[in-house]
């Protein structure tokens, strides 16, 4: 039986507030009546039983206690509350670590997305014609119940929660980012995986006419990464649907993406069509292009260097200067008992 | 120059002799005054760290590569004009190499030295190979004034040809900070070195020069000092 890390605490940094989500959701959703704009995600089933069903370990209760039920609070046009703010909102102004968030202009306009181009300031732009909806996640291999999400399916089967994270590029820059979204966990507990499932293989869509650089072969496509199960089934792994209040920008990877906090930026893969639970190892995009410089775990750790530069220093956009890098990228005691016994430096 | 000459001093003679001077002497400030002019407007992109780095970094490339095409440029097309902007070209570079090295001291690393030689320097190859090109330039900028050239002689001609391995540094500094899908462009400024270094080669080079004079027999190519050689950059100036 599939279980979440029973030592998960949930940490500080998801930042729940039901009574914040409601007040604003109202006006929104008054707003969408008296307008009447067209609604582009219209829910169309209740909320039903296929919500997990393993009770969240202990630890987790906190946020369970306070956390808004998506269904219950959906704003304008079937969003979910967390993500129906008009204005960029957050919760927070800072991380647990207490450093300020980045902004959502530099977060929307330094995107890797090399679907879109190699330049992060280039993305934004070239994305602008990018469709998120319709979409649907298809959710396949060794589960016993495959299934296929809609995005509405998504949006109101699993709890949308903000979850302030850091994400640590592997071309060492950084950012604080407060993203909207699910843990991971509770849909792989709604499709089952088998007992054989090992790892997690998560696939991009292709759309070469909307995704221009699928049309050269800079990289392999459709850009995929994965985790091993239980990395999967940490409590900070998330999927992403929002940021800041809203819902993801087609730069970021909309309509639903992966966050995993510990992890070099580029396992975070954006535009999820397609998760695939496999015993066999995956054989992630950039490992691909270049097995010498980026593995398959690309755990964040300061020691283990790239080897065309350190990886101890970072610079947080917004911030001249460098700041030491983190082990785990801060998320150490989340995640460092996922790697006991790990050569770190040959699993880099 | 000739007294005939300076009597025009700035008429249509002499800017038909000099377009080329006025053109690179103006034109090589472009990329400084837009950085300039960007960060007055706050307009430096999300890490204006990166944008000074690549805008200085690269521009200080192609001024070194066209440094290095002038004389390319008279072997295979005859042209004289580029070989009296080749010393400008190459301290220009110089100016734009030493911004970007500035750029990483002061604002990429905040001056904090001991984190460099800890952090930025024996992790990074790429930084260790531009840092080599850049104190083999300091040599060449030093040295590269009328005087240097009289006291060192035939020392100035052998120290000056360092220019090329500094472009081939400069090219693999370039070429091992690209990430595995930016390979293209390090590759297309190689592909250009390469061939700027190749056309110098004494059997090509003659085999040019005896193609293109064959080519425009008749015309007025005939009988011109050799504008490639060290004395010979003297009454150029």
């Amino acid at each position: 039986m599939l279980k979440r890390d029973p030592n998960a605490q949930h940490p500080k940094y998801i930042y729940l507030n039901r009574r914040h989500f409601l007040v604003k959701a109202v006006p929104v959703a008054a707003g969408a009546l008296l307008f009447a704009c067209a609604p582009t995600q219209t829910p169309t089933q209740a909320p039903t039983a296929v919500k997990p069903t393993l009770a969240p370990a202990a630890g987790a209760g906190s946020s369970s206690a306070v956390g808004g039920s998506t269904s219950a609070s959906a704003g304008a046009n079937g969003l979910p509350a967390a993500l129906a703010y008009n204005e960029p909102f957050s919760n927070v102004t800072t991380d647990e670590l207490g450093d300020k968030l980045n902004t959502f202009e530099q977060i929307t306009h330094y995107n890797n997305y090399y679907e879109f181009s190699t330049d992060k300031e280039a993305v934004a732009d070239l994305a602008q014609n990018f469709t998120p909806s319709p979409w649907s996640v298809e959710v396949t291999g060794m589960v016993n119940k495959p299934q296929t999400f809609s995005l509405a399916d998504l949006y109101n089967k699993f709890k949308q929660e903000e979850h302030v994270y850091r994400l640590r590029c592997v071309e060492a820059w950084s950012m604080a980012i407060p993203w909207v979204g699910f843990h991971l966990s509770e849909l792989l507990q709604a499709v089952e995986p088998t007992a054989s499932a090992k790892y997690v293989k998560f696939t991009t869509v292709m759309r070469k006419d909307q995704m221009p650089n699928q049309n050269y072969n800079i990289l392999q496509w459709p850009y995929v990464e994965g985790l091993r199960l239980d990395e999967a089934m940490n409590n900070l792994t998330i999927l992403a649907t929002g940021m800041y209040g809203k819902p993801l920008t087609n730069q970021q990877g909309a309509p639903i993406r992966l966050v995993v906090p510990w992890k070099y930026g580029f396992k975070s893969i954006k535009a999820i069509v397609s998760i695939e639970l496999t015993d066999q190892p995956i054989d992630n995009t950039w490992r691909n292009a270049a097995a010498d410089e980026y593995g398959f775990y690309a755990n964040v750790n300061p020691t283990v260097d790239h080897p065309r530069w350190s990886q101890a220093s970072e610079r947080r956009i917004g911030e001249i200067g460098r700041r030491r890098t983190l082990m785990f990228n801060g998320y150490e005691d989340q995640v460092a008992s996922l790697y006991q016994g790990l050569d770190l430096r040959a699993n880099y | 120059m000739s007294a005939s000459k300076n009597k025009n001093a700035f008429g249509k003679n002499w800017l038909r002799e000099n377009w080329l001077r006025v053109l690179v002497h103006i034109g090589v400030w472009g990329p400084l005054l837009w950085l300039v002019w960007r960060t007055l407007n706050n307009d430096l992109g999300v890490d204006p760290v990166v944008t000074l780095n690549n805008v200085t970094g690269r521009t200080a490339m192609i001024l070194l590569l066209l440094c290095l095409s002038a004389t390319p440029l008279y072997i295979v097309f005859n042209f004289r004009a580029g070989i009296k902007v080749r010393r400008a070209l190459g301290l220009y570079a110089f100016m734009y190499a030493g911004l970007h090295f500035i750029n990483f001291i002061a604002l990429d690393y905040a001056f904090d030295i001991p984190f460099i030689f800890e952090d930025g320097i024996p992790t990074k190859p790429y930084i260790l190979v531009g840092l080599a090109a850049l104190l083999l330039l300091v040599a060449l900028a030093v040295t590269s004034t009328k005087g240097w050239m009289k006291r060192l002689k035939k020392n100035w001609t052998r120290l000056h040809w360092l220019i090329y391995p500094i472009g081939i540094l400069v090219i693999t500094h370039f070429f091992w900070q690209a990430k595995a899908a930016e390979k293209f462009e390090p590759l297309v400024y190689g592909a250009v070195l390469s061939v700027l270094l190749l056309v110098r080669v004494p059997p090509l080079r003659h085999g040019i020069i005896a193609l293109r004079t064959r080519l425009t027999r008749g015309k007025k190519t005939a009988a011109r000092p050799n504008v490639l050689m060290p004395q010979a950059q003297k009454e150029i100036g």
